[in-house]
């Protein structure tokens, strides 16, 4: 079981799985956004290559309307 | 006329920019862009919805960056790391777009901002190859500093962000104007299309608004009303107005040949 913060909200997994198969859960496969992983960015590129990891802090975010 | 306003080397033909917030729908924030003849619209970097529907509608279908320059900000970001960190997150977004709009903000009542932490986060920028347009006071030695770190547009508030307060000090824009080369843009404070026209009339280089437009009972009108304020600002500022001349009338008509009175 890993545990990891997803947007600020707390998410358990039975155990490791990638960031594309997180995204691809999440419902967000070829959807515009971009990843933060512990601060860091983590190009989409590279997505299918990062396995989650227990206490990960991530940020997911979209372009929204704004001045 | 070939007058663009030019920045980071790009050459745009409109001098309005405008945000893409507070519209009632996706819908009506394209029409009013395209009333407004902007090129230029800043995007904000929120959190996605983890229980987002797959089909929901998105702002980069309706306003798509193959159509318009995207300028996202980091509104809502009150330390240079979080600021940074958006913008990271909005390059990586758009495929390595480095023109970004820099806010630091003070506190969230005035929205005022917070010009050490946006000294900060430009010098950080800045050396990460971001082209930063940065919101700021209307502090001139600060705009200038803003400059020599090295960002391609000084963007002055003229009134509080959202406030529609109109340009309360038009000699801070101008000391701002004499100090720096890179364009200097008007950014918050607009309220209507008179404060528009008068701050390209001042001789600034654009203006940047969005409540204006979408706080107006009538978005799309005001977005062309703007349109017509920037544009109608800017030719009379290249036009050169006429010197005031207090206590000097001047008649328009000629003063000769003005038939003479039949009393004597």
């Amino acid at each position: 079981m890993i545990t990891v913060s997803i947007n600020g909200e707390t998410r358990q997994f039975p155990q490791s799985i990638s960031i594309a198969a997180l995204i691809e859960e999440m419902g967000l496969t070829g959807k515009r956004i971009a990843l933060e992983r512990n601060g860091e960015i983590v190009p989409r590129s590279t997505f299918a290559d990062q396995q989650l990891a227990d206490g990960d802090r991530l940020e997911v975010v979209v372009a929204v309307g704004g001045g | 006329m070939n007058d663009k306003l030019i920045i980071a080397g790009k050459n745009y033909s409109s001098r309005l920019l405008v945000g893409t917030g507070k519209y009632k729908d996706f819908a009506e924030t394209r029409t009013a862009l395209d009333a407004s003849g902007t090129e230029i619209v800043t995007v904000a970097i929120r959190r996605t919805n983890l229980g987002q529907k797959a089909d929901e509608p998105n702002l980069l279908d309706a306003v798509p960056p193959s159509e318009f320059t995207y300028l996202p900000n980091t509104a809502g970001c009150y330390t240079a790391d979080d600021a940074v960190r958006t913008l990271r997150l909005a390059r990586e977004l758009l495929d390595g777009h480095s023109l970004v709009k820099l806010e630091v903000l003070g506190d969230p009542q005035s929205l005022y901002p917070n010009v050490i932490e946006t000294l900060a986060a430009a010098k950080t920028l800045v050396s990460e190859g971001f082209q930063v347009m940065v919101y700021t006071s209307d502090d001139p030695i600060v705009a200038k500093q803003l400059e020599d770190i090295g960002c391609v547009a000084i963007m002055p508030l003229a009134s509080l962000i959202g406030s529609g307060m109109g340009i309360l000090n038009p000699w801070n824009l101008q000391l701002i104007m004499e100090r720096v080369q890179v364009p200097v843009i008007v950014d918050a404070g607009v309220g209507t299309a008179s404060d528009a026209a008068i701050a390209m009339e001042l001789g600034c280089d654009g203006v940047l608004m969005n409540t204006a437009i979408a706080g107006a009972k009538n978005p799309v009108m005001m977005a062309s009303a703007m349109k017509k304020a920037v544009e109608a600002g800017r030719e009379a500022y290249l036009a050169g107005r006429m010197p005031k001349k207090l206590y000097s009338a001047s008649p328009s008509s000629p003063t000769a040949g003005i038939i003479s009175s039949t009393r004597s």
